[in-house]
């Protein structure tokens, strides 16, 4: 290697021999390799979480057994059913029930809001909203519709998810209107179109993709969602489609069966644990798919 | 991806004007419709504190302030006290940050400055993926699978390590559980993991490449740049992604309710099973008995619901400057 | 025709008080050391061949300016020389930039070594998130263990020589962007010259800054010359004329003419480059 001199024959030669230069490299190789590592130790969990969801929940899921039999009595065998049944239907209502809302809050937020406080406030609580504890959802909708009406029913399950769903819809509604280049919105006022169906009829159109990725990221968020339907929808050992009574959904199956001491009840939590996993990341791959397509 | 914490888009306002042959009171009626559902979502934050306050009303007034700093937590004789939940909110999150942090770093720097463009989605992507996982997966998993292993394995390693060391010791005492508030926080640090470097790799991938160009420049090498330049220039950013992160660890419910052992008490060993607000809260809530009990649960609800409200806002309000400031320097 | 005479007749004198302004002595064909050779070099972005066949010669401790529409590859040439494009994998060169004997392209040393000999300043002022002081001392603690003292002297040489001393004698523990534009510029070079290199290179260092800071900074320039090689990026042709000692005009990726400044902006050899300089297009 050879020596570099500088001008002026100034201290501060620098060659690879050079002590300084030699233990920064040092430094550095060792540093981004940690780095390295961390990315190894990050997917190192998700394979064998991802692992252990298949070994488990595998057999459970392959036995057509899960998805027709009732949730059983402590230490005996059954299925899922009712399981399955209750959380689509409470994810499907919830859905319903916050997607409007959250629409519409959204649009506001993008198109007529850009000035005032109401905007700019509600923008900022609903992110709070968004990473906020969702057992404390589950509280309040006990609080103030569960103690009002006297009783747990699915109805309640489905309020709670939909207070999860709207802050989600919020914002990617919001970001995704305010993605639609004005110039769209410019020529459609120029026509002599009116402002709500400017915005409803070309912006939504313009948006849609990303509004319904933000949809569908929501399903995949409430889906597994445990802590808001343990005091609302609470649980339901038998079949009930019964929207104003306890109704039977998988996250609370899932924990009741797991804390238990029976390996029966613990083989189908595993499968209840694989099926749920299984659609939520399904749900956001096609998501993200669908919404890169759009690119 | 659209739900990242640090998406601006900068945009004019949208253009509106009144087409002389529009129906004013469907144009009206479409802004209140919006602006009254946008009014909805910010009263549901109000509504949620408020809510919380009236249903802890009675613990509110029978213990004021005391109640954060009373350990005891008795149904029968009616006393409670809001500590040994609290304690162990914060330690399980103090460890999930501790070990969070520096390995979401780690990964933000690797996909941003030495991973090939062709991985760096994938990797990204699977990094993501995690925060997908259902937190009572993690439960599960953490409960049927690392307990055990950690138990068998990993605790008598640390004991025997630790142990004998005057302070540290003290915190990895006691018998190999497997389960406990060190289990908690360790896999809480996972599921922190995807927010925290999402927002990490998000600022460093928006810091110029002249100031970075700059420093290669003159010689520098690349954890050299990432750490005297590229760090110090999103600062605010990445502070603002680690409170994303803590505000997360915060509230956890089902994967901490599994693997926390549900025990009210207090001692200084990591490795002993405790509680926090939130397992509390799913544990006990639905077979409490009596308004005290109720009123201390929701009591602590609310300061859960207090902590992580303004940890997130703060959150927010830093990768806000972060992007205001953005726009100022472009 | 006679339109495009009197236009040239127009320009010319402007051209040539700032020729003789920038070099009086006008030396000699001798005084020219070749500081980088460049043999038919190629460059690419991707697919796009943005250098074709470049071969010249730099000479040593002069002021050599790159002018050209936007688009011709100045930038582009200017950033092969410290192996810049080396970060980004799908950038490649092809061909020979020798350096003191050494061929950049080719070499097998690492490219960190090269590039503290070469200083580098950019169209934005880039100062780094650290204090004045900071700013300097992390480039030379790169490279030398000093003292406090010794760094203190390095510290205020190099900013005297940048012209900043005083203005920030004072202020040495304020954050590097609480200057204003031409002054984070001349902390920049400040930075560049603090690691003792023998190469300066300028890539259209003064785009970002108002006429003022601009005349400081091209004062500087002139005065660098004396210890330094600067190879300076430019699309203000007058400038240009009023820095440098050799001028290489390049178009479309091409080297079109290199010579001695006045040479080429009074007399010069192709059409195409009168065609530029009197501003034909641009």
């Amino acid at each position: 290697m050879s020596a570099v001199p500088h001008p002026a024959g100034t201290a501060g030669v620098v060659h690879a021999g050079n002590r300084l230069y030699r233990s920064r490299k040092r430094v550095n190789f060792m540093l981004l390799g940690i780095s390295g590592l961390a990315l190894a130790f990050g997917l190192f969990w998700l394979v064998w979480i991802l692992g252990t969801l298949l070994y488990e929940g595998g057999t459970a899921l392959a036995r057509a057994s899960l998805y027709y039999q009732m949730t059983p009595p402590p230490g005996s065998d059954g299925g899922l059913a009712n399981a399955i049944v209750g959380s689509l239907l409470m994810v499907g209502a919830g859905t319903l029930l916050g997607t409007p809302v959250g629409i519409l809050a959204g649009t506001y937020l993008a198109e007529y809001g850009r000035s005032g406080w109401l905007a700019s406030a509600t923008r900022f609580l609903n992110d709070v909203l968004l990473s906020a504890p969702s057992i404390v959802i589950g509280l309040f909708v006990y609080s103030v519709f569960v103690a009002r009406v006297g009783h747990f029913s699915a109805w309640a399950g489905s309020l709670a998810l939909a207070l999860i769903v709207i802050p989600v819809i919020v914002r990617t509604t919001d970001d995704m209107l305010k993605l639609v280049p004005n110039s769209l919105r410019e020529a459609a006022m120029a026509l002599g179109a009116p402002v709500w169906k400017m915005i409803t009829l070309v912006t939504y159109r313009a948006a849609r993709t990303g509004i319904v990725t933000g949809i569908l990221l929501a399903v995949a968020r409430i889906s597994g969602e445990t802590a808001p339907l343990l005091f609302t929808a609470l649980n339901n050992q038998f079949w009930s489609t019964n929207m104003d009574a306890p109704m039977s959904n998988l996250p609370v199956v899932i924990f009741q069966f797991a804390m238990s001491p029976y390996q029966d009840w613990h083989r189908l939590a595993w499968g209840g644990a694989a099926l749920i996993t299984i659609a939520v990341l399904v749900l956001n791959i096609f998501a993200r798919a669908l919404f890169r397509k759009t690119d | 991806m659209a739900l990242d914490a640090t998406a601006t888009s900068v945009t004019s306002d949208p253009p509106h004007s009144r087409p002389a042959r529009s129906a004013p009171w469907i144009e009206t009626a479409f802004e209140w419709l919006t602006r009254s559902f946008a009014f909805f979502v910010f009263c549901i934050l109000v509504g949620i504190v408020a809510s919380l306050v009236l249903g802890s009303q009675l613990t509110l007034g029978k213990y004021g302030f005391s109640f954060i700093w009373s350990a005891e937590w008795n149904p029968v004789t009616e006393e409670f006290g809001a500590l040994v939940p609290i304690y162990g909110t914060l330690v399980t999150s103090a460890i999930a940050m501790l070990i969070g942090v520096p390995v979401s770093f780690g990964i933000a720097l690797f996909l941003t400055e030495l991973s090939p463009s062709w991985l760096k989605r994938s990797l990204g992507t699977a990094i993501e993926l995690l925060a997908a996982i259902p937190s009572i997966i993690y439960g599960m998993w953490g409960l049927f699978v690392f307990a055990p292993l950690f138990q068998a394995h990993a605790q008598p390693f640390l004991v025997s390590t630790f142990g004998g060391i005057p302070l540290v010791g003290q915190l990895f005492a006691g018998p190999p559980l497997g389960i406990g508030m060190l289990t908690a926080g360790l896999i809480m640090s996972i599921m922190v993991i995807p927010f925290i470097s999402a927002v990490m790799r998000d600022v460093f991938e928006i810091v110029p490449p002249m100031l970075k160009e700059s420093a290669y420049g003159l010689g520098a090498t690349t954890w050299e740049v990432v750490w005297r330049v590229v760090l110090p220039y999103t600062k605010v950013g990445v502070v603002g992604g680690i409170m994303l992160g803590l505000g997360r660890a915060l509230g956890e419910t089902m994967a901490v309710t599994f693997v926390i052992g549900n025990a009210h008490r207090l001692s200084a060993s990591l490795m002993a099973p405790g509680n926090s607000i939130a397992s509390a809260l799913a544990n006990e809530f639905t077979e409490a008995v009596g308004d005290v009990y109720f009123s201390a649960l929701i009591e602590l609800g609310l300061i859960l619901f207090l902590i992580t409200t303004v940890v997130l806002a703060l959150s927010k309000l830093l990768l806000m400057q972060l992007a205001k400031s953005e726009g100022v320097r472009a | 025709m006679n339109a495009t005479n009197a236009s040239i007749a127009r320009d010319r004198p402007t051209i040539h008080t700032a020729v003789r302004r920038a070099d009086p002595q006008a030396p000699g064909a001798a005084d020219f050391k070749p500081k980088f050779r460049i043999r038919a070099l190629n460059f690419y972005y991707g697919g796009f061949h943005a250098l074709k066949n470049i071969t010249m010669e730099i000479p040593e401790r002069k002021v050599t300016a790159f002018i050209g529409p936007s688009g011709c590859g100045k930038s582009t040439l200017l950033r092969t020389f410290n192996r810049m494009y080396s970060l980004y994998p799908d950038q490649r060169a092809e061909g020979e930039i020798v350096l003191d004997g050494e061929d950049l392209v080719t070499t097998r040393r690492d490219v960190s070594l090269i590039r503290a000999r070469i200083g580098m300043v950019f169209q934005k002022p880039t100062p780094f998130p650290m204090s004045i002081y900071e700013n300097i001392a992390f480039g030379v603690r790169l490279f030398e263990d000093l003292s406090r003292r010794d760094m203190d002297e390095r510290v205020e040489s190099v900013l005297a020589r940048a012209a900043l001393w005083d203005e920030v004698k004072d202020k040495l523990q304020q954050s590097g962007q609480s200057l204003s534009g031409g002054q984070q510029q001349r902390l920049c070079i400040a930075r560049c010259i603090a690691v003792q290199p023998d190469v300066l290179l300028l890539d259209e260092p003064c785009s970002a800054l108002d006429p003022i800071s601009t005349a400081r900074v091209e004062e500087l320039i002139a005065e660098l010359k004396s210890d330094y090689t600067v190879v300076i990026v430019t699309h203000n042709m007058q400038q240009a004329a009023r820095v440098s000692d050799y001028t290489a005009y390049m178009y479309l990726g091409e080297l079109i003419e290199f010579g001695r400044t006045d040479e080429v902006f009074i007399k010069p050899k192709k059409m195409q480059t009168e065609d530029y300089i009197t501003g034909r297009f641009g």
